[in-house]
């Protein structure tokens, strides 16, 4: 066995969520090392919009809520932390966020689920529901086909692939062992340790957490844990730079740091398929002129397609075993906004084996109904 | 009138593209062809019957060889859609194009791209300024503006193409300040292993020898075994440095034009979904094409040097065969017709490609050109230093998708045209992995500029 | 910077940041800029550097101009038209009026 291949813990996957969790345990004094896939393997981070997102998650699992309102508080400080240590800005704006209301439907189905969270969190989240007039107000640019918009002032939006720089440079700094193209093939336990096979090496480790994305729910068979994943397509436009207009983010349209305009939130059931679709590209370019008409003579620069990964409910596993301790899965779709919780209490959890009630709703237990 | 759909989309209207699209015609096959200029010819022969020139000749006896091409293709039963791009490009065979301002969506049971080569970057601190243009620019300003320098130009880099330019602009009374060389004097003895194959392609080399002679008897100071080249000036270019031989050099000059060598432009192959993989011997990425030009796509043949570096007259081969066997898939001919009319067309490209192999260890570009110092350029469009993508994949980052995640590289409007061959390098050399394994940046629409505003008037 | 080799088939007359110029008929936008020798054209996005036309092949988006009104035209795809009104896309300088 090669001395370099032993250690305290070993974080399967090097995506927005093993990196943070790395960080947060390597952080500690744990010695710690992340196997990654490769550099054309599906990654979530590079279909992922950016957001900061609290409105409208959890408005049928309290839980959720409760935890998306805890994670988007901590962003401002985890920034500025990871500034402090890394000098890389991951840009996040937090100023709120809008998502529009086309249809009459849209806007009775958005109160709704607005109201719902908010009873979740008991009243802690804020939400206005903007009528046209009140929206123009903010948003100046927005066309008369708009109804309005749901707006909480909690929400925001980061680069997701400078926040992986970033936390792929703090875990560097902090010691983590990385190791790309070495995407984990099968695990077990054996002794008092788990063993994870990948490409080139046996990786032993006391502790191992399961962050593999898509791959999650073939890899945790192995240690008799069931964690259902499904892939979910999103398409996504990047345009030129434009000049600056956007004063926050929105579900629709978003303005990066360098004035790009990012335009998403299409959801297609298509298996392993990050293609992009004539379709798809037109009606969001569609949509997007449609809220904002001025951006009519802006030249689309790139569209692609990744895949989120789903749970059934749409909600975070975070899953500790019962029948090999030491052994974790975690899966969600919103790696940016939990990134700071997940950096922080999650690996807080999993490193000193404690008890937090609220993450107990989110155990793939759940499933086993 | 564009129809919504055609049995076959050739796209490019180079020689390899003209010749697919005639070809096929001739069996009865439907064939659009998509060009995004205003005339056939592609780049080679760019212009070539609609000269702002006086008189051809001057460009040399292969361009005006392109003539007879491009009327033949102008007669040729095809419906021929000039001004027009393809931007998007599925193997389904759905494509998007925009065509007088107007985004469309069309289908073809098979699409042939011959979309050429570009120009191998040839990155150095400076290389950004302002009146630092491609050797290839020069061409294209000769043929299709008839426009020379006005100042004795800089010539840098290597290639047969910076000597035919040269020559060029000689016959063009063009006084040419310099050719600063980079070529490499130990590639020498390893080509000439290569040479006896390039005696079947002799008139290749007679024509070389004929540049060079003329080139030599105009008296251009020819400054061989160039390295370490800086451009310098402000808000523009003022003057070039370099190392000749060891020793330092400095030429002032206000335009400098730049070459090392041709590469095929697989941005679009790429984007279709075709594997591709790395030449060594011509330092390149190629798609993978079956000796028929069908990539590992089924509904898209990739022809010409889009494919593969092999020149014009073997472009014009190479569509031949793209375009029978197309009209073989779908019906129009006979394989035993197919193949009797294949043979010929097969030894005569051959030939052509015999020349290339020694031409490519000839001027096989020095790993010091390939991936330059700390500080220059990688990434034009978004600004991004050759330094930093070093440090991250020093730091284990796991390739260049990785890096373009992190820094932008590539993300700009040419989408790693200019830079992507540089981040493949840099990894190549850090990690001591060969190009194949490190793999290309991901390619996605849209191929060619398409606004919001288009895409939303569809009737999609 | 680069001159007609021989007499062009005619002149139009173009607009060029306000100004009424004379330019080679028939020739790309990016040839006639050339040929007037403005450049640099532009300033590039992330660090304002001066740049100018590169390849005249349309894939290197270095002679963006805004032509009649939009942004970003690829200079080396379009042909001088009479009464084209061009702006450059330069960075603002201290003496600039707007």
């Amino acid at each position: 066995m090669k001395p370099n291949c032993s250690f305290d813990t070993l974080i399967v996957g090097g995506g927005l969520v093993g990196a943070a969790i790395a960080c947060g345990i390597a952080a500690t004094g744990s010695r710690v090392a992340v196997v990654d896939g490769g550099d054309r393997d599906y990654r979530a981070s590079r279909g992922n919009f950016g957001l900061v997102w609290v409105q409208g998650k959890g408005a049928d699992f309290p839980a959720y809520a409760r935890l998306s309102g805890i994670a988007a508080r901590q962003w401002g400080d985890f920034a500025g932390e990871l500034r402090d240590a890394t000098g890389i800005d991951v840009g996040l704006q937090q100023t709120g966020g809008y998502d529009f209301c086309l249809t009459p439907e849209e806007w009775e189905a958005r109160e709704w689920e607005m109201r719902q969270v908010a009873a979740h969190t008991e009243g802690e989240f804020e939400y206005q529901m903007l009528d046209q007039t009140e929206l123009s107000k903010r948003i100046p640019e927005v066309s008369g086909d708009v109804l309005g918009a749901s707006y909480s002032a909690q929400d925001g939006h980061v680069n997701p692939l400078y926040l992986l720089r970033a936390l792929h440079q703090r875990m560097h700094d902090l010691g983590v062992d990385y190791r790309p193209a070495q995407a984990a093939h099968s695990s077990r336990r054996q002794g008092g340790e788990f063993i994870v096979t990948t490409r080139d090496t046996d990786f032993h480790a006391e502790r191992v957490v399961f962050c593999a994305g898509l791959s999650n729910q073939r890899l945790c068979r192995d240690l008799d844990m069931h964690i259902p994943v499904q892939p979910l397509r999103g398409q996504l436009l990047i345009t030129d730079r434009v000049p600056s207009f956007l004063p926050a983010a929105t579900l629709q349209v978003r303005q990066t740091a360098e004035g790009t305009l990012q335009i998403g939130d299409s959801h297609e059931d298509v298996g392993l398929d990050e293609s992009t679709t004539l379709e798809v590209i037109t009606r969001l370019a569609r949509r997007a002129v449609r809220i904002f008409p001025h951006l009519a003579q802006v030249r689309l620069n790139r569209a692609w397609g990744a895949l989120r990964v789903m749970t059934p409910d749409g909600v975070p596993i975070y899953h500790r075993s019962l029948e090999h301790p030491g052994a974790y899965a975690v899966s969600c779709h919103s790696g940016v906004t939990l990134a700071a919780f997940h950096a922080r209490q999650l690996a807080q959890w999993i490193s000193s084996d404690a008890q937090d009630p609220l993450l107990n709703a989110f155990s793939a237990e759940r499933f086993n109904v | 009138m564009i129809k919504s759909s055609y049995q076959l989309v050739v796209i490019g209207a180079g020689p390899a593209g003209m010749a697919v699209a005639q070809t096929a015609a001739r069996h009865g096959i439907e064939v659009a062809v998509f060009d995004e200029q205003a005339h056939p010819g592609g780049q080679i022969y760019r212009n070539v019957d609609a000269s702002p020139l006086g008189n051809i000749d001057l460009l040399g006896k292969d361009y005006v060889f392109g003539r007879q091409l491009v009327q033949g293709f102008r007669h040729a039963p095809v419906d021929y859609f000039a001004n027009t791009a393809v931007w998007y490009l599925h193997p389904s065979g759905e494509l998007g194009i925009v065509a007088g301002g107007e985004h469309r969506r069309v289908t073809a049971q098979r699409i042939v791209i011959a979309c050429g080569a570009q120009e191998r970057p040839m990155p150095f601190p400076g290389w950004d300024k302002a009146g630092v243009m491609t050797a290839g620019a020069g061409q294209i300003l000769m043929k299709s503006a008839a426009m020379v320098p006005s100042e004795a130009p800089v010539l840098a880099g290597s290639g047969p193409l910076l000597l035919l330019l040269a020559w060029q602009y000689l016959r063009a009374g063009v006084k040419i300040r310099a050719l600063v060389d980079t070529t490499q004097s130990a590639s020498r003895w390893p080509a000439m292993q290569h040479f006896p194959k390039a005696i079947a392609a002799s008139d290749y080399l007679f024509k070389g020898l004929k540049l060079v002679t003329a080139i030599r008897r105009a008296r251009v100071p020819w400054l061989r075994e160039a390295s370490n080249l800086h451009a310098e000036g402000d808000e523009r270019l003022r003057a070039l440095s370099f190392n000749c031989r060891g020793k330092p050099q400095r030429i002032e000059t206000s335009l400098l034009l730049l070459h090392q060598g041709v590469i095929p432009s697989v941005h679009m192959a790429a984007a279709a979904g075709c594997e591709t993989s790395w030449n060594d011997p011509q330092q390149c990425w190629q798609p993978t094409v079956d000796d028929w030009g069908q990539s590992s796509a089924e509904t898209v043949f990739v022809a010409g040097d889009a494919a593969g570096i092999g020149g014009a007259r073997a472009a014009w081969l190479a569509g031949q065969l793209t375009g029978l066997q197309i009209a073989h898939q779908l019906g129009g001919i006979e394989q035993s017709q197919r193949d009797r009319l294949a043979s010929p067309m097969r030894n005569a490209r051959a030939r052509h490609l015999a020349i290339r192999p020694f031409l490519d260890s000839w001027y096989r570009v020095a790993d010091s050109s390939l991936v330059p110092g700390d500080e220059t350029l990688a990434c034009r469009c978004e600004e991004v230093s050759v330094g930093e993508i070093r440090a991250l994949a020093a730091m284990g980052c796991s390739g260049p998708n990785q890096v373009k995640a992190f820094t932008r590289c590539g993300m700009g409007p040419c989408q790693g045209r200019f830079c992507a061959s540089t981040v493949e390098q840099i990894f190549a050399h850090e990690t001591a992995v060969d190009p194949q394994q490190i793999g290309r940046f991901n390619a996605r629409p849209p191929l060619k500029p398409v606004t919001l505003g288009q895409l939303a008037s569809s009737e999609e | 910077m680069f001159k007609m080799l021989e007499a062009a088939a005619g002149q139009v007359a173009i607009e060029l940041d306000g100004v009424e110029v004379s330019v080679p008929a028939d020739v790309s936008v990016a040839a006639a800029l050339l040929y007037l020798d403005k450049i640099p054209l532009r300033h590039s996005a992330v660090h304002g550097s001066p740049r100018a036309p590169f390849c005249m092949m349309g894939i290197c988006f270095e002679c963006l101009v805004e032509v009649d009104g939009l942004a970003n035209q690829r200079a080396c795809q379009l042909q001088v038209e009479a009464g084209m009104r061009l702006r450059l896309q330069l960075a603002p300088t201290a003496g600039d009026d707007d």
